[in-house]
């Protein structure tokens, strides 16, 4: 037997109502009984479209969210057209009378049928959302022919059409909707004034100097503002409206009056059912009133004072209210909303986030003004966070700021940043402003329209889903993070998938779950660890990674399956496409010799090379060469391997230093050489790459690598951090300045050794740096607040101690076949034993 | 067995490939990577990545599949099957008889 279904009632079925019903079936599609009542004879729509009806580019239907159909298919009861009138809470019944069809459906004398009989619907729980109602400011003559407010898809209509018989139309109101409402009418042909109580448009949104600016630009589109006007009087004459008269005297002529003035919450039938009303029906913070089986959601709500008039609060509420009721979380609570706007202001780009001004004497104003471009940008920044900010005109940053500003994160240093994008990075772009044949991860050529279809219509919510769908952030994985941002856009709110912290997707553990695991049941190989870590499932993807943890954990201890190596590293050249091999040798600071140069141009002659090139990091690399020649070049050139091919430090350029240069501060030089003999072939979660620089005039470009050292007046040297010039381009951040050689050494040695161990297999120390931050890491590796200085600096000695040249294996393979071409099968049939 | 359209050819000693490790073998035109997984399961696929032709016997190989050297494509290597749509590869049958390799075309 099924159990009974509890009943639950909805009052309202706007916006908020449709959308607490969508994620209670979401969570619970059955557990409920599901009845709603709606006022507005429609099914429900998307209000913020409105005025798209009224200016004619989008029609009624489309903006429906919820088509009447959608109530039938989801077992919805809906009493269209019947408002709600009381709730009798002795009884567990909700009371509602069918209105007229003409009637005003949010007024509070909205006229009833009269003799209807009455609507009935008992409950276990009510959900009250009967949203607001527009505000009318008090005033001779409204109502009647040619005044209408702009509310409902009624409204719009009416306005159209009337509209048609004016030359003249007067928008009360210079809010948002005020303005779009004042768009929507210039379409249609009629001059439009709009008037504003307030002496500037978008009070809630702007401050002063922005709604000058944004009055500015209003007005060169031709449309009149004027502002500190209230109206008093709506005068008529032979039945039509001749003019406005207002408060200071002064009068204007017009033909019709729309009325967007702001909103007022909805409250009646919880004042009248006994609930605690104040400004708007009072909910804590599961969106329960004061009676605990009703609740109440959207604009109707006050919630710890504040009304919330925006979608973004209310589906929040939404949520919230749908976890609790359904018990999917009944510990859920909604604690109030940050509010921020991102929107078009007849054709205005606008984003408006908090606090318009500054309200605290420690608050920070940057303001950035080009009237000629009509563009403003204001920050308020206090606690080193966002508490406000306004970008009129252009808004690239907008989305970032917004994300800022709602995660309450600690913002740049540089506050131009905030306002024009990094001057490091690429521009800073909201991803909804992105179309969708924008290439998103250009690794692997997948727009911003398939991972849309991902997220949208293939659910995918994590990070780690829509690369699987898509292979978005499979490549170098740089565009994750837009790939996150895309998420949080088209689905809410990104689900953090488990299996992006592991350190392999073949063992569920994080790396330092993973490292304790490893220590405990003394793990020295990688198949020991897929035995006793992955149930003994092996997973190829997995065995790199181990293989490189493995290294770093057990110096001198691990034991080396081959097959756990990427080919590179088991044959220590770098695959090409055509399945050849580059060789590049060591060549130290970047510095040779002509005997060097003589012999591997001998060698490139010798074996055929098809191209000898220089590569990125100065050195000389023999490209194309057949596997089974790698080591017997190797021999012929006598040059350790350069490691060109690996996750580990790979080389260290530097410029020419003070022995030749007029400019040298360093000797870079013999820096790097030393640097390059200490740190050759340290195996690390990715690659480094390093150079140092003779003076700031980083011709090394040491600012931008790894790791970099840069030699500046005074006989110091500054150190670096997590640069890249790469894919992403960064600058390293300073780690600190010392005063020899043998202190870069040390610190740089001390720094790889905290990346060694801390950083995640195949992150970058620019990511590294960033995910941690730099005065964390200067504080453990400079300042060792940790007290591991001296234990990291023993480790990496280790390290260097141990290391080897893999070339040396030319000599003797490590395993049969090592450098093996295809072997030519012979062909011979097998005879077979048939018995 | 043999039947009269599968004809079996021995590759040599199984100690030719490294435990964990593939090995590509030219069989008169066309070359076949033989894989000899670290559970004592032998299998054998066309070399070639459809994609772009890279080295599947220089692949990292486990758990029944191969991740070709030079894109991180996937194959089953029972199957064939690759990760990416339209792609797979051709399989051969091949065991180890007396510590030799024998694969059947």
């Amino acid at each position: 037997m099924t159990p009974q279904k509890q009943k639950l009632v909805v009052i309202g079925n706007g916006m908020a109502g449709a959308r607490v019903v969508e994620e209670i079936l979401k969570r619970a599609r059955d557990r409920f009984e599901i009845v709603m009542f709606g006022a507005e004879p429609y099914g429900n729509y998307n209000r913020i479209l409105l005025s798209n009806v009224l200016n004619g580019s989008q029609s009624a239907t489309e903006i429906f969210m919820n088509p009447l159909a959608w109530y039938a298919e989801n077992g919805i009861k809906l009493h269209a057209g019947v408002k709600a009138t009381k709730i009798d809470r002795e009884r567990k019944v909700v009371i509602g009378s069918p209105l007229k069809k003409e009637a005003l459906a949010y007024a509070v004398d909205a006229a009833a049928v009269p003799d209807a009989a009455l609507v009935e619907e008992s409950y276990d729980h009510v959900i009250i959302a009967t949203g607001s109602r527009p505000f009318v400011p008090p005033m001779e003559g409204f109502g009647g022919t040619g005044t209408f407010l702009f509310r409902t898809i009624d409204d719009c209509d009416q306005i159209a059409e009337y509209a048609k018989t004016c030359k003249h139309a007067a928008v009360i109101g210079g809010g948002l909707l005020g303005l779009e409402a004042a768009r929507g009418l210039m379409t249609h042909g009629v001059e439009v004034t709009i008037l504003e109580a307030a002496p500037q448009l978008m009070i809630a949104q702007l401050d002063p100097e922005a709604g000058q600016m944004l009055r500015d630009t209003i007005e060169d589109m031709g449309i009149q503002v004027m502002c500190e006007k209230i109206t008093t009087k709506i005068v008529r004459e032979d039945g039509r409206i001749k003019r406005l008269d207002f408060k200071d005297g002064s009068t204007l002529a017009t033909d019709m009056v729309v009325v967007s003035a702001g909103i007022r919450p909805i409250a009646e039938i919880a004042s009248v059912s006994g609930l605690t009303v104040n400004k708007a029906i009072v909910c804590d913070d599961q969106m329960r009133t004061s009676d605990r089986s009703i609740f109440a959601v959207g604009e109707c709500v006050e919630h710890r004072g504040k009304i919330y008039g925006l979608v973004d609060p209310i589906w929040e509420q939404a949520k919230v209210l749908a976890d609790v009721l359904t018990g999917f979380n009944p510990k859920a609570e909604y604690l109030g909303s940050k509010l921020g706007t991102k929107l078009k202001v007849m054709g205005v780009e606008l984003a408006s986030m908090g606090d318009t001004k500054p309200s605290l004497p420690d608050d920070e104003v940057v303001v950035y003004r080009e009237p000629s471009r009509g563009v403003y940008k204001k920050l308020i920044v206090r606690d080193n966070k966002i508490a406000g900010a306004i970008l009129l005109g252009e808004t690239d940053t907008a989305g970032v700021l917004m994300q800022m500003f709602m995660a309450n994160s600690a913002v740049s240093s540089r506050r131009a940043d905030l306002l024009f994008g990094s001057a490091t990075g690429a521009p800073v772009l909201s991803v909804f402003d992105l179309p969708d044949h924008a290439q998103i991860c250009n690794c692997n050529g997948v727009t911003k329209g398939a991972i849309k279809e991902a997220i949208m219509i293939g659910k995918c919510h994590s990070v780690a889903k829509v690369g699987g769908c898509t292979k978005a952030g499979l490549g170098c994985g740089s565009c994750k993070g837009l790939v996150a941002q895309l998420i949080e856009a088209y689905a809410g709110e990104v689900v953090d998938d488990a299996s992006e912290h592991y350190y392999v997707p073949g063992v569920a553990l994080e790396k330092s779950q993973l490292v304790a695991e490893i220590k405990r049941l003394g793990l020295k190989s990688v198949s020991a660890v897929f035995r006793e870590l992955a149930g003994g499932k092996e997973d190829p993807a997995s065995k790199v990674g181990l293989a490189s943890l493995l290294k770093t954990l057990w110096p001198g201890e691990y034991d080396d399956e081959r097959d756990a190596r990427f080919i590179n590293d088991r044959v220590h050249a770098n695959i090409q496409k055509d399945g050849t091999f580059s060789v590049v040798p060591r060549i130290y600071g970047g510095v040779t010799s002509p005997a060097e140069l003589r012999r591997i141009a001998e060698v490139a002659e010798k074996y055929n090379v098809p191209m000898v090139k220089f590569t990125g990091g100065q050195r000389l690399d023999l490209l194309g060469v057949k596997k089974d020649d790698l080591p017997k070049m190797w021999k012929d050139l006598g040059i350790p391997s350069g490691h060109a091919y690996t996750k580990s430090f790979r080389t260290c350029k530097s410029c020419v230093g003070t022995d030749f240069c007029r400019y040298g501060l360093g000797d870079s030089i013999k820096l790097a050489q030393e640097i390059e003999h200490r740190f050759q072939g340290i195996e690390s979660p990715h690659k480094m790459k390093l150079a140092t620089a003779g003076c700031p005039r980083n011709c090394s470009e040491a600012y931008v690598k790894d790791l970099g050292a840069v030699a500046i007046e005074g006989g110091l040297w500054e150190i670096y951090i997590g640069g890249a010039a790469g894919g992403t381009i960064r600058k390293g951040d300073l780690l600190c300045t010392v005063k020899s050689h043998d202190e870069v050494l040390k610190l740089m040695g001390r720094f790889m050794q905290y990346y060694r161990e801390h950083g995640k297999y195949l992150e970058r120390t620019y990511h590294f740096v960033e995910r941690l931050g730099i005065e964390t890491i200067r504080m453990i590796v400079v300042e060792d607040s940790e007290g591991i200085a001296a234990r990291l600096d023993a480790a990496i000695q280790q390290a260097v101690d141990a290391y080897k040249d893999p070339w040396q294996e030319a000599a003797v393979p490590a395993y049969p076949g090592q450098f093996s071409a295809p072997e030519l099968a012979q062909v011979l049939e097998v005879a077979e034993n048939n018995g | 067995m043999n039947t009269p359209n599968t004809r079996t050819i021995n590759l040599g000693s199984l100690d030719k490939i490294p435990l964990g490790q593939g090995r590509s073998f030219q069989v008169e035109d066309t070359q076949i990577a033989v894989f000899r997984q670290r559970d004592g399961k032998l299998f054998a696929t066309q070399n070639a990545c459809p994609h772009k032709q890279g080295p599947l016997a220089e692949g990292v190989a486990g758990g029944g599949k191969v991740i070709c050297p030079l894109h991180s494509h996937k194959f089953d290597l029972a199957t064939g099957q690759g990760s990416e749509p339209h792609e797979c590869v051709k399989t051969y049958v091949v065991r180890e008889a007396g510590g030799e390799i024998l694969l059947q075309l």
